[in-house]
């Protein structure tokens, strides 16, 4: 339903994006790594329509983003990027409200409130509810930035490095909820990734970009061998099998 | 349960204290007479005491609403009609309205002011749209290097014309010439706030950034200069009639956002009404002090306008917490 064609972006006469075109398959979690300045942040930033493309084709649900009414894309389609204003003195039950703002405006619903409640409840926020936003620690804030995204209750979720500034317990919480996200909320969750394992780990298919293209777009055990990694990052790598998942080690 | 105590109390207080202000005045009114039907006490009650005090509500509420609507829109707590040019915009308006157009009405004055509160307003957002800056205290400060350049230009001109004289009671806010038949035209804010209401939802999403914005549905850039125009046009409608009143547009938020948080749907009635009830204690300590002489109520406001402002420094400061000054990245101001 949502599928990518032929994109490409150029900032002051240097390609960022380069031809790149890829099917989002549904239902899954799709992990996009590379190295810096690969292109993958600026292909999710055209997905979420943050940056505007040279050319090609974001195809969702028969239609281009670009035609799509902001209201109705966004009751189906959520991004959360790491640039929100986190200094606003919001509590969370406020902050997760407007979550259904694209379906009520102003005006929540009793049946926005349970949405709203059992957002909060999904994400264990109960007793955190009517704390400012700007007083939580930095995973709390996270979770309550999902819970939003729940309220807002898209079948796509388009997450720009949800683990940046985490540390490694909150993180891998936050990779645990994005699971969740996927296998009981059946959302299509979307992320961009810097730590390599997280995306072996936690993800069904990886999406690796080199140098403005698409690398190798597979699953996990397609994209996680010795040979695709070390041309991709250029850097020494050994697959170790932990779990049933292929984890990288790298030096 | 609590916080609509916090709006009873407010509501009450500046009953009490509109009333109050009614018998304060160097003609003294009294209410047996008043309402025994004294012509000449009505006449006056009517025509400068009434109008007065509406005027002084309009406002308390319009200057602190759209301090309110600019500290969110601009995601900094240092912006207001003040320190972002658009009370210096407005003044620049209605001195060209005077030097080209003489024989103007207030009304055509007026516009003018709106015109060029809007003007100012945008080119100052815009302008700290494309500077990034690291420090949120930079917002502010070059928003009053911009007003002051504004004013330089308008009291450069004001010079050249020899309009200076025409011009003090615009830079100079005071309530002492506003009689029935020419202030109605801070009325305006009424509606404009009104608006402010109906958009207040927005206007907390676009302050949360422009991508969580657009996660939303919501026009970032739509609703940005919406609130600012609304904002500019609420400023400009009370600097034609009361001339300049800074400090309040910056305390009052302030002051009502720490005790209650940013989610204006919530804010925006205290705001106002504290707003209202800031601006009358102090054109009422105005007209008491030197009695029965009047002192300008912007010199009032801004003795305890600054005084209320160290204050909130220091409270800050003793909290758990530093004053958070610092802005994140990728905000409207920062």
């Amino acid at each position: 339903m949502l599928q990518i064609k032929n994109l490409s972006k150029q900032y002051d006469g240097k390609t960022v994006v380069h031809d790149v075109s890829f099917h989002i398959p549904k239902g899954k979690v799709i992990s996009m790594i590379g190295p810096n300045g690969a292109g993958k942040s600026t292909v999710m930033g055209i997905l979420s329509r943050l940056i505007a493309r040279d050319s090609g084709l974001v195809e969702f649900a028969g239609k281009d983003i670009s035609h799509w009414k902001s209201k109705e894309l966004s009751k189906r389609l959520a991004i959360l990027t790491q640039s929100n204003n986190i200094q606003m003195k919001l509590t969370v039950r406020e902050l997760v409200t407007f979550g259904r703002f694209p379906y009520s405006g102003g005006r929540t619903t009793p049946e926005d409130q349970e949405i709203i409640d059992r957002a909060i409840a999904y994400m264990e926020l109960e007793d955190f509810q009517d704390r400012f936003i700007d007083e939580l620690s930095g995973g709390q804030r996270q979770r309550a930035m999902i819970a939003m995204v729940i309220a807002q209750d898209t079948e796509y979720v388009l997450l720009d490095e949800p683990t940046n500034n985490l540390d490694i317990y909150h993180a891998t919480n936050m990779m645990k909820i994005v699971r969740r996200l996927c296998d009981e909320l059946g959302k299509t969750v979307i992320l961009v990734l810097h730590e390599i394992n997280y995306a072996a780990f936690y993800s069904d298919y990886i999406c690796a970009f080199k140098d403005g293209r698409i690398a190798k777009f597979g699953t996990v055990e397609e994209v996680m061998t010795k040979e695709t990694l070390s041309e991709i990052y250029n850097v020494d790598f050994e697959i170790m099998t932990i779990q049933n998942r292929p984890l990288s080690i790298y030096y | 349960m609590k916080e609509r105590t916090i709006t009873l109390v407010l509501a009450c207080c500046l009953a009490v204290a509109s009333v109050l202000s009614l018998f304060v005045g160097v003609i003294d009114l009294d209410l047996h007479a008043l309402l025994g039907g004294d012509l000449h006490q009505l006449e006056i009650f009517l025509i400068s005491r009434l109008p007065r005090l509406l005027a002084i509500l309009c406002t308390g509420v319009g200057m602190s609403v759209a301090g309110l609507i600019m500290q969110q829109l601009c995601q900094n707590k240092f912006v207001s009609p003040t320190t972002g040019a658009t009370i210096s915009s407005a003044q620049l308006g209605i001195l060209i309205a005077l030097l080209f157009l003489p024989a103007s009405t207030l009304w055509s004055r007026a516009v003018f002011a709106f015109v060029f509160a809007i003007l100012g307003t945008w080119v100052f957002v815009w302008f700290i749209q494309r500077i990034q800056f690291k420090d949120a205290v930079m917002v502010p400060l070059v928003g009053i290097m911009f007003g002051n350049v504004i004013g330089g230009i308008t009291s450069y001109l004001s010079y050249q014309f020899e309009m200076t004289q025409a011009l003090s009671s615009w830079l100079v806010g005071h309530f002492s010439l506003v009689l029935k038949g020419r202030y109605e035209i801070v009325w305006l804010a009424v509606p404009l706030v009104i608006l402010a209401f109906v958009f207040a939802n927005h206007f907390n999403i676009v302050g949360m950034g422009k991508d969580f914005s657009r996660n939303l549905g919501v026009p970032y850039n739509v609703i940005l200069f919406l609130g600012l125009s609304i904002a500019a046009m609420i400023t400009a409608s009370i600097v034609v009639v009361v001339g300049s009143i800074s400090y309040v547009g910056l305390i009052v938020p302030n002051v009502v956002t720490m005790f209650k948080g940013d989610k204006l749907r919530g804010t925006l009635t205290d705001t106002a009404l504290f707003g209202a009830l800031f601006v009358l204690i102090c054109d009422m300590i105005g007209r008491v002090v030197i009695f029965p002489y009047e002192l300008p109520i912007e010199l009032i406001v801004g003795i305890l306008g600054s005084l209320i402002f160290v204050g909130l420094l220091f409270y800050r400061l003793r909290g758990k917490k530093p004053v958070r000054l610092a802005v994140q990245k990728g905000g409207c101001c920062s």
